[in-house]
C-alpha cells in the first residue's frame, strides 16, 4: 500500500442530456495511487454530494471488466491508456502527480450521449436480436456429449464469445462501425457445428441491422482491436465478410 | 397463524418430481397466450425464464435496470457450473450431487428441492451446449470437468474462468429471439421499486424508469422476481455495484416471508481492502489454496516485509489447526480462521489480510509450472494492488460473496404472496446454511428453463389469476406509496452521504452480524442498526430531483432497503441459537472450535412476516431428512 498521493487535473466530460450541448468540466483531486480509476470518480462524487453539488453520472456495475457497463474515454483513448483492459480495471498508479486527464463518454452517433459519461448503446442490443442465437427452445435437445466439438475449433469460439458488448470498438472506430462487435458473434457460430443451420441467414440478419442503426463502414484501421479490452481479434471482422459473401450466394432470405 | 405449506409432493424422493409433472395442469397452448408475465431480473434465473416463457407462448416482460440484459451480475461467476452427468466415470450421480448438496448446506436445505435440482442438472447442460455455449473441452472434442470445493467427483462444468458469462450470453441470445420475435417486451432501465398485491394476490409491479424518473405500472397474471443476492448488505462484496434488496424487500414487506436471511456465505479468498474509498472486494479463485500456503506472524502488529519474517515466526494457523485438510478448509472455515488472527491483531503487516505465500511450491515445482497454473489470477492480482505474487506472498481476506438466504418459496417457488414467484439467488432454496461451489449457476438455471415453466402454467390452469388494471386503486396506492418514498428521500437534505451509510452499515454487519457472531453483539448490531436508520432519515443529502437520471436517489432507495433487511439479518441470527454452515454463533460451538448444530430444536427454516418496522413474526417450515441422514462435518 502506498502512502503519498497523485494530485490530478479531471477534465470531465459534463452534458444535462442528449439534446442539450455539452462541455468539459474541472476538477481538482487528490487520489491514492492504489485506488482504481472509478473509485477517485465515487470519490470526487462523494465530495461533490457533500457539498451538495450534483455528481458526475457515470457507469459500471461488476468492476471486473466482465459486464461491459463502464466505458470511458480517458485521454483519447476508450477504456483508457492501458490495453486489454476495461475503464474499471484501470488504477491511478499509471499516472504521474500533476496529470490533466481528460474523461469523455463513448463518442458515436449510434450512442447517443444520456447524460454526462452515460450513452445509449442499446443498438448492440438491437442487432443481436435480429440473429445472435442459434434458433433453439428449451428442451429436446441432444446430450452435450452428443456433439464432439474439436478443442481447438471450441477454443477460437471462445475467444471470439468473450466479447463484453462494450462498444469501445465503435467508439475507437473513426466510422463508428460495429464490424468487430458483429464478426465476434458471427464467428463464435460459424465455427460451431450448432451454428450451422442459420449460417448465413444470421451474418444477413445481423448486418442489416447494423446498416439500418447506422453503423458505419470498416476501412481496416485495426483501431477496434487496439482498444477492445478481450482482444477479439480483427481476423473475425475477415471472416465476418467471408461468411456474408457466402451468405449473399447462398441464403434464403427474401429480402 | 399463518401456515407453511411448503408443498413437496408426495411419494419416493426420486419420483417426486416426474410425479408432480405429471399431476400439475396444464394450460393449453391456445390459451397461453392469454397469460402475461412480468420477470424482474436478467440474470441465469430471470433471463432462462423469460425466454422459456414465452417460447412456450406466454406474453412476457423482462424488467432491468441495467442498459441491457446481457449485463446482469451471473456474468461474473468464474469457477463453473455442477451437474451430475459422470462423464468422467468417477461415480458421479444425480443421487450423489443431491446428497452432497444437502451435506453441504449442513442440513438446512429442503431435501425434495435438492433432489429435483440435481435431476434437472444434466439438462442445463445439454442447453447450454445446444445453444452454443464453448465449454472447455478434451482433446477427443467431449467436454472437460474440473472438481470443486470438497466433492469428490468432477462434476463441474467451466468454460475458462468466465463461465458465468458464457451461460448468461447463452440465456441472453435465447432471450434476444424472442425480443426479436416480440414475445418478450425488454424494458431495460427499470427498477421496480414495489410490487402491486390486489385481494392477496401478486398482480403488477411498480418502477421508475430511470432516465426520464417517471414511474410505471405493469400488470401481468403473475410476476416473477430473479432479482439476485443481497450481499451488499456488507458494503464491501465480490458482488456488482447496483447489485440490491429492494425488489425482495418491498415484496417482503407486502406479504412475502423471507426465508433464513442470516445466511450469508463470506468467501475466503477475495483481494483485502487497499483504503477507506475501495467500492468492491475482488474474489481470487479458491484453486490458489492448492498450492499457495495460508499464514500470519505469531507476533502481534508485525510491520515486517514478510519475506523477512523467519520461518519459525509464522504461524500457518489453518495447517496447525486442520492438519489433514489444511490449506483445502472449507469456505467457512478458512474464512473464520482468517478473522480470528486478524483480530488477534496479526494481520499481514497491521493490516485486515493473511498471506497466501507461493514460495515453497515455487522452490518445489518451479516457477513456470506456478505461472502454467496460476499465471492469469497473479496477473489480475498484480493489476489490482501493483505487488509481484512471485516474489512477495499474496495478500488476500474474506468476503461477502453469496447469501443463501432470499424470499421464502414453496416447491413451486411460488412465495407467500399467490402469484408471485421467486427465482435463483433471491430465494432462500435449495443451499441450506451453505452454498457449494459452482452450485448458484446450476440453480438459477434450473430455476428458470426447467422449473418456473412446468409450475406456472399450474398455478395460471388451477387459479386462473385475472388481469388487473393499471388503474386499478391498489395500483394508484402504490404508486403513490412509491412517490412519497422518493419525496421522503430528496426532502431531508441533511449533510452526510449515502455512501457515508451504507459504509457504516457495511462496518455494523461485518463486525456484529459476519462470519462468526453472538448474543450480544447481535443485540448491540441491532440497536446500531436502528440507530444508523433514524440518523439516515434525518441526515442524509440526497442531491437533485426525482426527474430524469439521478443515480444518487437510486442508490438511496437501495441503502434505505439494507438497512431494513440488515436488522432482519440479525434478528435471524439470534434466533438461531446454533451454528450450522456459515452461520456460526459463538455461543455454539464444541470445544475444538467447531461449529455446534442443533437439529432437534432448530432443523427448521426460519420464514419471517413483515409485521411493522423493526418488527417481525417467526414462521416455521420444519425440516424433515428422510434419505440423508444428519451428520456432523468434521475437517481435522
Ligand atoms: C464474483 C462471483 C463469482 C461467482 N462464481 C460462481 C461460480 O463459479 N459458480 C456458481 O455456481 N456461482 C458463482 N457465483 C454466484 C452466482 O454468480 C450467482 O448466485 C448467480 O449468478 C445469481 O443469478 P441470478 O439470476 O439469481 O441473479 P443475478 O445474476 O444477480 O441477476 C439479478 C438481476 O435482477 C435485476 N434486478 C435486481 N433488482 C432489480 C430491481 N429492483 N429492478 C429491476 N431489476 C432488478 C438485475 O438487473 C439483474 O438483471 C459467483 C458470484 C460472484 C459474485
Ligand atoms: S468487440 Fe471488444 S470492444 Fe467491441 S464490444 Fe466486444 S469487447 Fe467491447
Amino acid at each position: 500500500m502506498s502512502e503519498h498521493k497523485l494530485n490530478l487535473k479531471l477534465m470531465i466530460w459534463k452534458q444535462s442530456g442528449p439534446d442539450v450541448k455539452g462541455k468539459f468540466q474541472e476538477y481538482k483531486v487528490s487520489v491514492s495511487p492504489d485506488s482504481s480509476f472509478l473509485e477517485i470518480l465515487d470519490d470526487l462524487n462523494d465530495s461533490l454530494e457533500r457539498s451538495n453539488k450534483e455528481p458526475v453520472t457515470f457507469e459500471s456495475d461488476c468492476r471486473e471488466g466482465i459486464c461491459g457497463t463502464c466505458g470511458l474515454v480517458i485521454n483519447g483513448l476508450p477504456h483508457g491508456p492501458l490495453s486489454r483492459i476495461a475503464t474499471c480495471q484501470l488504477h491511478m498508479r499509471h499516472f504521474k502527480d500533476g496529470d490533466t486527464v481528460y474523461v469523455e463518454p463513448f463518442r458515436a452517433n449510434t450512442f447517443p450521449v444520456i447524460k454526462d459519461l452515460m450513452v445509449d448503446r442499446s443498438a448492440l442490443d438491437r442487432i443481436m436480436h435480429a440473429g445472435g442465437f442459434i434458433s433453439i427452445n428449451t428442451g429436446g435437445v441432444p446430450d452435450a456429449n452428443e456433439i464432439p466439438i474439436p478443442k481447438e475449433i471450441s477454443s477460437f469460439a471462445f475467444d471470439a464469445a468473450a466479447c463484453i458488448g462494450c462498444g469501445a470498438c465503435v467508439a475507437a472506430c473513426k466510422n463508428s462501425s460495429a464490424m468487430l462487435f458483429v464478426s465476434a458473434k458471427v464467428s463464435q457460430f460459424a465455427l460451431l457445428p450448432q451454428g450451422q443451420p442459420e449460417r448465413y441467414q444470421r451474418v444477413e440478419k445481423m448486418i442489416k441491422v447494423m446498416d439500418e442503426e447506422g453503423f458505419g463502414a470498416c476501412s481496416n484501421t485495426y483501431a477496434c482491436e487496439a482498444e477492445c479490452p478481450k482482444g477479439i481479434s480483427v481476423k473475425n471482422i475477415a471472416r465476418l465478410n467471408r461468411e456474408y459473401i457466402k451468405a449473399k450466394v447462398k441464403s434464403h432470405n427474401l429480402d | 397463524m399463518v401456515r407453511l405449506d411448503s408443498k413437496v409432493p408426495e411419494g419416493n424422493i426420486a419420483e417426486k418430481w416426474t410425479n408432480h409433472k405429471f399431476n400439475m395442469k396444464l394450460v393449453n397452448p391456445a390459451n397461453k397466450r392469454k397469460f402475461s408475465v412480468i420477470v424482474v431480473g436478467s440474470g441465469l434465473a430471470g433471463a432462462s425464464a423469460a425466454a422459456t416463457l414465452a417460447e412456450l407462448g406466454y406474453k412476457v416482460k423482462v424488467i432491468t435496470y441495467h442498459d441491457s440484459p446481457r449485463r446482469a451480475h451471473s456474468i461474473a461467476a468464474q469457477g463453473g457450473i455442477n451437474a451430475a452427468k459422470n462423464y468422467q466415470n468417477d461415480g458421479d450421480s444425480v443421487y450423489r450431487l443431491f446428497y452432497d448438496t444437502v451435506k453441504g448446506g449442513d442440513f438446512r436445505a429442503r431435501e425434495a428441492n435438492v433432489h429435483r435440482l440435481a435431476e434437472v442438472s444434466n439438462n442445463i447442460i445439454d442447453q447450454c451446449v445446444a445453444q452454443g455455449v464453448p465449454f472447455a473441452r478434451d482433446y477427443g472434442g467431449l467436454l472437460d470437468n474440473r472438481s470443486f470445493g470438497g466433492a469428490q467427483v468432477s462434476r463441474t462444468f467451466y468454460a475458462r474462468g468466465q463461465t458465468g458469462q458464457q451461460l448468461l450470453l447463452g440465456a441472453y441470445s435465447a432471450l434476444s429471439r424472442q425480443i426479436g420475435k416480440g414475445a418478450v417486451e425488454s424494458l431495460t432501465r427499470r427498477e421496480m421499486l414495489d410490487v402491486v398485491v390486489v385481494d392477496g394476490v401478486a398482480s403488477g409491479v411498480v418502477v421508475r424508469n430511470m432516465i426520464t424518473g417517471e414511474i410505471e405500472r405493469h400488470s401481468a397474471h403473475a410476476v416473477v422476481l430473479a432479482t439476485g443476492g443481497y450481499s451488499n448488505v456488507f458494503f464491501l462484496s465480490t458482488n456488482a455495484m447496483m447489485c440490491n434488496t429492494t425488489s425482495i424487500w418491498r415484496a417482503h414487506r407486502k406479504g412475502a416471508f423471507f426465508g433464513n436471511p442470516c445466511f450469508t456465505q463470506i468467501h475466503p479468498t477475495c483481494l483485502p481492502l487497499h483504503g477507506e474509498n475501495q467500492s468492491k472486494l475482488t474474489l481470487m479463485s479458491e484453486s490458489l489454496r492448492n498450492d499457495g500456503r495460508i499464514w500470519v506472524s505469531s507476533k502481534v502488529a508485525d510491520m515486517r516485509n514478510p519475506n523477512d519474517i523467519p520461518e519459525n515466526e509464522r504461524d500457518y494457523y489453518l495447517e496447525r489447526k486442520y492438519p489433514s485438510f489444511g490449506n483445502l478448509s472449507p469456505r467457512d472455515i478458512s474464512s473464520r480462521s482468517a478473522k480470528e488472527v486478524v483480530d488477534e491483531g496479526r494481520g499481514a503487516r497491521g493490516t485486515e489480510s493473511v498471506y497466501l505465500d507461493f514460495s515453497d511450491s515455487i522452490k518445489r515445482l518451479g516457477k513456470n509450472v506456478i505461472e502454467e497454473r496460476y499465471g492469469n489470477l497473479f496477473e489480475i492480482y498484480e493489476t489490482i494492488t501493483g505487488e509481484n505474487p512471485y516474489s512477495v506472498p499474496m495478500r488476500i481476506y474474506p468476503a461477502p460473496h453469496y447469501t443463501m438466504g432470499g424470499l421464502w418459496v414453496d416447491y413451486n417457488l411460488m412465495s407467500s404472496v399467490p402469484g408471485l414467484f421467486v427465482l435463483g439467488e433471491a430465494n432462500f432454496s435449495d443451499h441450506g446454511a451453505n452454498r457449494l461451489g459452482a452450485s448458484a449457476l446450476m440453480q438459477g438455471l434450473a430455476d428458470g428453463y426447467f422449473v418456473i415453466p412446468y409450475t406456472i402454467g399450474n398455478y395460471f390452469a388451477g387459479e386462473k389469476p385475472a388481469l388487473i388494471g393499471t388503474d386499478h386503486a391498489e395500483y394508484n396506492n402504490t404508486v403513490s406509496e412509491v412517490q412519497d418514498r422518493i419525496k421522503q428521500l430528496l426532502s431531508i437534505k441533511g449533510g452526510k452521504t449515502v455512501d457515508e451509510f451504507h459504509k457504516k452499515l457495511g462496518r455494523i454487519m461485518w463486525n456484529k452480524v459476519g462470519m462468526a457472531r453472538n448474543k450480544k453483539g447481535l443485540e448491540e448490531g441491532i440497536g446500531e442498526i436502528r440507530e444508523l436508520r433514524s440518523e439516515f432519515y434525518k441526515d442524509v443529502n440526497v442531491v437533485g430531483s426525482g426527474e430524469g437520471v439521478n443515480q444518487c436517489l437510486e442508490r438511496a432507495g437501495r441503502v434505505i432497503d439494507y438497512l431494513e433487511l440488515g436488522e432482519l439479518m440479525a434478528v435471524d441470527a439470534l434466533a438461531r441459537e446454533e451454528s450450522c454452515g456459515a452461520h456460526f454463533r459463538e455461543e455454539y460451538q464444541t470445544e475444538e472450535g467447531e461449529a455446534l448444530r442443533n437439529d432437534e430444536e432448530f432443523a427448521f427454516v426460519s420464514a419471517w412476516e413483515f409485521k411493522e418496522d423493526g418488527k417481525w413474526d417467526l414462521h416455521k417450515e420444519n425440516l424433515k431428512y428422510e434419505y440423508v441422514k444428519f451428520a456432523t462435518r468434521s475437517y481435522k
